[in-house]
C-alpha cells in the first residue's frame, strides 16, 4: 500500500470498525474482537509510516476542497506521527482493559461504548495527520463530540450534568476563540497550511499575533490551560477506561499537541519568540502547573486526583511549547509521550481498584497494596514516572524541559518545573507509599489477594513496564521529535 | 421547443395546476397530483439552472412584449439559487405531506390545503424570476394570502389568531411595498427592474425617492421577519401544519431576504441604498440585536417549534449581517447562509412533523426519552441541531465560516465574535432538546410511540444528507452565491 493510501486507511479504519461494532452487537465477543482487530490493525498501518517519515517523508492525501482553498487534506510530520502511534499503540492496551473492566463492572449499552470509543479514536487520527489547520479543527469538534456520549454514559443526572460542563467548555472555547483566530488567520494569510517556520511571520504585526496567540492557546481548550480548565474534572463521572485513554491521552495530548503545531507550524518558534504576549502565556501556564498540583493535593477521590495532575502536566507541556526554544518544543513532544503512559497505568490502576474493591478515595486506599500488590507495584512505577526520577521515561522529558527553561534563561520556570515535581511526590508517590507501609482501617479483617480481572491487571502492567523501556529506548521517541525543530 | 419558455414555466406550471387541485375531490388524488407538479417544477428549476450556468443572465419578455413596457422574468445567479432552493425544498417536503397533513388536517380541506400549496409554491418562484416591481407585488400577494390560509388550517384553534396576526403584519408590509412601487413608478414612469435602475440615479435625489425607498425597506422587513419586525413568525411557525412550517420556513423568509437584495442592489443600486440611505448600518444593528435577543428567546421556549422560530428569527439575523456588509464576501456569505439555512430548518421542521404525528405533542415537557422511542428522528434532530450550532462537516459551519471571514475582512471583529457568541447560544437550546429526549426516562404518555414512518423519515433525511454533503463540499451552493452576490453588486461584468 502506497504511503498516501496508508494515511487515508488509518483516518477511516476506527469509523469502518464503529460500524462493524454496531453490527456485531449481539454477539459481545466477536464486538470486543472487533475492537482489538481494529486497534492492532490502526497500530500496524501507523507505524509502516515510520520509515518513510524518519527519513524526512511527507505522505500527504488531499481528501476534498470544502470552500475554495480550504481543503480537508492529510500529511504526515513526525510530531503527528508520534501522536498517532501513542494513541493507537494505546487504544489497543485500553482496549483490553475495558473489555476486563466493562465486563466486571457490568455496565450497560456497551455497544455505544465501543462505537463511540472507535470514533473517537478516528478523530484523533484526523487531528494527527491534518494536513493543515482546518482539517484539525474539523476533527478537533469530532473528537469533542464523540466523546459526549461516553462522558454521560452512565445516563444519570450526574453524567448529564458533567456533560453539560464539558461540552460548555469544549465547544466553547472552540467555537468561540479556537475558530475565531482561525479565520482570522485564514483572513490574514490567505492559507491554514502547517509550513516549517510558520505562515504568520512578515505578514502579521507582532500585536496581532500575539492576540491570535492568546486565542489559539486558551480556544485549544483540550488543553486545560487554566482558567479554563473545569472541563476535565467534569470528565470524570465517565467509566474509567474512558478517563484512561480519552481524558490522559487522546483528548488531552490532542490539545497540547495543536498548541505545539500552531506554535511550530503556524507561528514558528522564531517568531513566537518575539511576539511580547508568548511570555505571558507562559506565565499563565507556570501558574497552572502549580495551582493545579496544589488542587490535586487536596482531592480525596482518586480520578479527580489524577485529572488535575493531567491539568498540571499539560500545562507544563504547553510551557514547553511557549519557552520557544527547540529544546522546549522537544522536551514538549516528549513529554506527550512520557505523560501518556505514566498516566494512563495510573487510572489503569484506579479502575482496577474500583472493579475490585469499589474504592474510589484516596483515604480508603491505605494499605490497598497488600491486597493488590501488582497494581499498587504498577502505580508505584507510574508515579515514579511522573515525578520523572530514573530509571523511568518521565525522566527523559523532565530533563529537556528543565534544560529548555534553561536555554531559555527563564529560571522561574525551571523552578515551576522543579516545584511540580516535588508536588507529584506529595500527591502521588504518598498513595502506593501509604497501601503497601499503611495498615488498613476499615476492613482489617479480609486479607489474601484481590486483583482486579486478569485483562485489566495485564493492560496496567504492559503500561508501567512501557514507562520502563522508555527510559532505556527512548531513541526512537527521541528522533522523531527532534525532526519538528529547525536544526 | 419548451426550453426558451422556462423562465415562464417555472410560475405557469404550478399556478395553473392549483385550481386543477381544488377540482381533484379524493385527498390522495390531490397530493399525488401535486407531488407530480412540484417534481415538475424542480425539473423546470434544474433545466433553468443548467441555462444560467451556461448563457448567464435569463431574460424572457412575457406574451413578447419587448421589455420596458412588457412583463419581463430575469433569471440571474442569484434567482436560480434562489429558484433552487425553493422547488427542491418544494419537492422533498412533497413526499413527506401525505401522512402528515391526512393527520393533522380534516379531510374535506385537503383539496384547498393543496391548492394554496401550490398558489404559494407560484408566488415564491414569480418574486424570484420576475423582473417587474409591480408583477413582484402580485407574487407577493399571492405567496401571502395562500399561506394566511395554509396556516390557518393548523390542528389547533390558535392557528387562527396566529395566521390572523401574520395576516394583519403582513398586509401592512404589502402595503408599504405597494407604496414604495407606487412612488418609483410616480418619478420614473417604469415598473421594470433594470429601466428603473437606469432612471432612478438621475431623481435619486428627491426625498419622493427617499421615502419610497424607506416604504420598501421597512414592508420587505416585516415579509422577512427582520427583527423588531418579527412578531407574526414566532406564532405563525409554531401553530401552522408541519409540513407548512417546514414549507414556509426554508423559503417564505428567505425569498424575502432575495426581495430585499434585489430592490437593494439592483433597483436602487448599492451606491443609493448603502452610500446615501446608510441602510447598511440599520440593518447591521437590527440584524446583530436579531442574532442576540432572539436566540436568547428561544432558549426559553418549551414549544420545540416556537424554539426553532426564534432561531430563525436569528437566522435571518445572520443572512441580513451578511447583506449589510455590501461587500462581495458579505453579500455571497448571506445567501451561502440563505442556502444552508433552508436546508437546516427544513429538516429540523420535518422532524418535528414527525414527532407532532407520533407524540400528538412538540411541547419539551411531553418529550422526555423520545429518543428511545424515535431513535432515527431524534438523530436526524441532533445532526440538523449541530448543522444549526455550526459544528464542522456540516452547512452551517461553511455559513458562519463565510460570516465570519466577511465580517473580518471589514476589520469588524466584534461582529464576527457575535456571531460566534450567537453560534454558543444556540448550542444552549439544542441541547436542552438533546437533554431532554435522551437522557431523562420515557415518560408514561410515550406508551404505543414509535419511530415514524419511512414515508415521513426518508424526506428528512434527505435533507439531513444534503446538510452533510454540502458541508462537506460547498463548492456548488458557494459558487452560485459567490457568483450571485457578484452579479447583484455588478461586478460580474453584466
Amino acid at each position: 500500500m502506497s504511503p498516501e493510501a496508508t494515511v487515508l486507511a488509518a483516518v477511516t479504519l476506527p469509523f469502518g470498525a464503529m460500524l462493524l461494532i454496531a453490527a456485531a452487537r449481539r454477539h459481545p465477543d466477536l464486538r470486543e474482537s472487533v475492537t482489538l482487530l481494529a486497534a492492532g490493525g490502526l497500530f500496524l498501518l501507523v507505524f509502516s509510516l515510520l520509515g518513510e517519515v524518519l527519513e524526512g517523508g511527507s505522505p500527504a492525501a488531499v481528501l476534498v476542497e470544502t470552500l475554495p482553498g480550504l481543503t480537508i487534506a492529510f500529511s504526515v510530520e513526525p510530531l503527528g506521527l508520534l501522536f498517532a502511534l501513542l494513541a493507537s499503540f494505546l487504544w489497543i492496551v485500553t482496549s483490553l482493559f475495558s473489555i476486563g473492566y466493562m465486563r466486571a463492572h457490568q455496565e450497560r449499552h456497551q455497544t455505544r461504548f465501543y462505537g463511540y470509543f472507535a470514533v473517537a479514536l478516528g478523530s484523533a487520527m484526523g487531528i494527527a495527520f491534518a494536513g493543515n489547520l482546518f482539517t484539525l479543527f474539523i476533527f478537533y469538534e469530532a473528537l469533542t463530540l464523540s466523546t459526549y456520549p461516553l462522558v454521560t454514559h452512565a445516563g444519570t443526572d450526574a453524567a448529564r450534568e458533567g456533560g453539560r460542563i464539558y461540552l460548555g467548555f469544549l465547544l466553547g472555547t472552540s467555537v468561540g476563540l479556537f475558530l475565531l483566530a482561525l479565520v482570522w488567520t485564514w483572513s490574514l494569510t490567505g492559507t491554514l497550511d502547517f509550513r516549517a517556520g510558520g505562515i504568520l511571520k512578515g505578514v502579521v504585526a507582532p500585536g496581532t499575533a500575539g492576540v491570535l496567540l492568546v486565542l489559539y492557546v486558551f480556544g485549544i481548550g483540550k488543553a486545560a490551560l487554566m482558567p479554563l480548565h473545569r472541563w476535565l474534572p467534569a470528565a470524570m463521572v465517565a467509566p474509567t477506561p474512558v478517563s484512561a485513554l480519552l481524558h490522559a491521552v487522546a483528548v488531552v495530548k490532542a490539545g497540547v499537541f495543536a498548541i505545539l503545531k500552531v506554535s511550530v507550524y503556524i507561528f514558528g518558534i522564531d517568531y513566537l519568540a518575539e511576539v511580547p504576549v508568548t511570555q505571558w502565556l507562559m506565565y499563565v501556564a507556570g501558574a497552572t502547573v502549580l495551582l493545579a498540583s496544589f488542587v490535586a493535593l487536596k482531592q480525596d477521590n482518586l480520578k479527580l486526583r489524577l485529572a488535575y495532575s493531567t491539568i498540571s502536566q499539560l500545562a507544563s507541556i504547553v510551557l514547553g511549547a511557549l519557552l520557544a526554544t527547540p529544546l522546549g518544543i522537544v522536551g514538549g513532544g516528549m513529554h506527550i509521550v512520557m505523560h501518556a503512559f505514566a498516566k494512563i497505568t495510573l487510572f489503569f490502576c484506579a479502575g482496577a481498584i474500583l472493579v475490585a474493591t469499589g474504592k474510589t478515595r484516596v483515604s480508603e486506599m491505605r494499605g490497598l497494596g497488600r491486597r493488590m500488590p501488582i497494581t499498587m507495584a504498577a502505580f508505584f512505577v507510574a508515579s515514579l514516572s511522573m515525578v520523572g526520577v530514573p530509571p523511568l521515561g518521565g525522566f527523559w522529558s523532565k530533563w529537556l524541559l528543565a534544560l529548555g527553561a534553561l536555554d531559555a534563561q527563564q529560571l522561574a520556570m525551571l523552578a515551576v518545573l522543579l516545584a511540580s515535581s516535588m508536588l507529584n511526590v506529595a500527591y502521588l508517590l504518598t498513595i502506593p507509599v501509604r497501601a503497601f507501609f499503611g495498615s488498613a482501617d476499615d476492613d482489617a479483617g479480609q486479607t489474601g489477594l484481590r486483583e482486579a480481572p486478569v485483562a485489566c491487571v495485564s493492560a496496567l502492567l504492559l503500561t508501567a513496564t512501557g514507562c520502563l523501556v522508555l527510559f532505556v529506548a527512548p531513541g526512537p521517541v527521541y528522533q522523531l521529535v527532534q525532526l519538528v525543530v529547525p536544526q | 421547443m419548451l426550453a426558451p419558455h422556462l423562465p415562464a414555466l417555472q410560475v405557469a406550471v404550478p399556478l395553473v395546476s392549483a385550481p386543477v387541485c381544488l377540482l381533484l375531490r379524493n385527498p390522495r388524488h390531490a397530493w399525488a397530483f401535486t407531488l407530480m407538479v412540484s417534481g415538475a417544477v424542480l425539473a423546470i428549476a434544474v433545466l433553468l439552472l443548467q441555462r444560467v450556468f451556461a448563457e448567464g443572465t435569463v431574460a424572457y419578455a412575457m406574451g413578447a412584449w419587448a421589455a420596458p413596457w412588457g412583463i419581463e422574468y430575469r433569471v440571474d445567479m442569484a434567482g436560480a439559487l434562489m429558484v433552487l432552493i425553493v422547488a427542491s425544498i418544494g419537492a422533498v417536503v412533497m413526499p413527506f405531506a401525505c401522512k402528515s397533513v391526512r393527520h393533522e388536517l380534516p379531510e374535506s380541506c385537503i383539496g384547498l390545503f393543496y391548492t394554496c400549496y401550490l398558489l404559494s409554491l407560484t408566488g415564491l418562484l414569480g418574486i424570484v424570476v420576475t423582473g417587474d416591481a409591480f408583477n413582484l407585488f402580485v407574487f407577493l400577494e399571492i405567496s401571502s394570502l395562500s399561506s394566511y390560509v395554509l396556516i390557518s388550517l393548523g390542528a389547533t384553534r390558535r392557528a387562527l389568531t396566529a395566521a390572523y396576526q401574520y395576516l394583519v403584519m403582513g398586509t401592512i408590509g404589502a402595503t408599504f411595498i405597494l407604496i414604495g412601487v407606487g412612488l418609483l413608478y410616480m418619478m420614473t414612469g417604469t415598473l421594470n427592474m433594470l429601466d428603473l435602475s437606469q432612471r432612478l440615479p438621475a431623481v435619486a435625489d428627491t426625498r419622493t425617492i427617499q421615502v419610497a425607498f424607506a416604504f420598501i425597506t421597512v414592508g420587505v422587513s416585516l415579509k422577512l421577519a427582520l427583527f423588531p419586525l418579527h412578531l407574526w413568525l414566532p406564532n405563525a411557525y409554531a401553530y401552522a401544519p408541519s409540513v407548512v412550517s417546514a414549507f414556509i420556513a426554508a423559503t417564505a423568509t428567505k425569498v424575502g431576504v432575495y426581495v430585499l437584495l434585489r430592490l437593494f442592489f439592483t433597483v436602487f443600486g448599492a451606491q443609493f441604498s448603502f452610500g446615501a440611505m446608510h441602510v447598511g448600518d440599520i440593518l447591521m444593528v437590527l440584524a446583530a440585536a436579531a442574532m442576540l435577543v432572539a436566540s436568547l428567546v428561544a432558549v426559553f421556549q418549551d414549544n420545540v417549534k416556537r424554539m426553532l422560530a426564534y432561531s430563525s428569527v436569528a437566522q435571518i439575523g445572520y443572512i441580513i449581517l451578511g447583506v449589510s456588509l455590501a461587500s462581495a464576501a458579505g453579500v455571497s456569505a448571506g445567501m451561502l447562509h440563505l442556502f444552508n439555512h433552508a436546508l437546516i430548518k427544513g429538516a429540523l421542521f420535518l422532524v418535528m412533523g414527525c414527532i407532532f404525528l407520533r407524540l400528538g405533542s412538540v411541547d419539551l415537557r411531553d418529550m422526555s426519552g423520545l429518543a428511545k422511542r424515535m431513535p432515527l428522528t431524534m438523530a436526524a434532530f441532533v445532526v440538523a441541531g449541530l448543522s444549526l450550532i455550526g459544528v464542522p462537516l456540516t452547512t452551517g459551519f461553511v455559513s458562519k465560516w463565510s460570516l465570519v471571514d466577511a465580517a473580518l475582512i471589514d476589520g469588524r471583529w466584534p461582529l464576527a465574535g457575535l456571531i460566534l457568541v450567537s453560534s454558543l447560544i444556540a448550542l444552549v437550546y439544542v441541547w436542552r432538546v438533546v437533554e431532554t429526549v435522551y437522557f431523562q426516562p420515557v415518560a408514561a404518555r410515550m406508551r404505543g410511540v414509535r419511530e415514524a414512518p419511512a414515508a415521513m423519515l426518508i424526506p428528512t433525511w434527505v435533507l439531513i444528507a444534503g446538510n452533510l454533503y454540502f458541508g462537506i463540499d460547498a463548492s456548488l451552493p458557494s459558487g452560485m452565491a459567490r457568483r450571485g452576490a457578484e452579479t447583484l453588486l455588478g461586478l460580474a461584468g453584466q
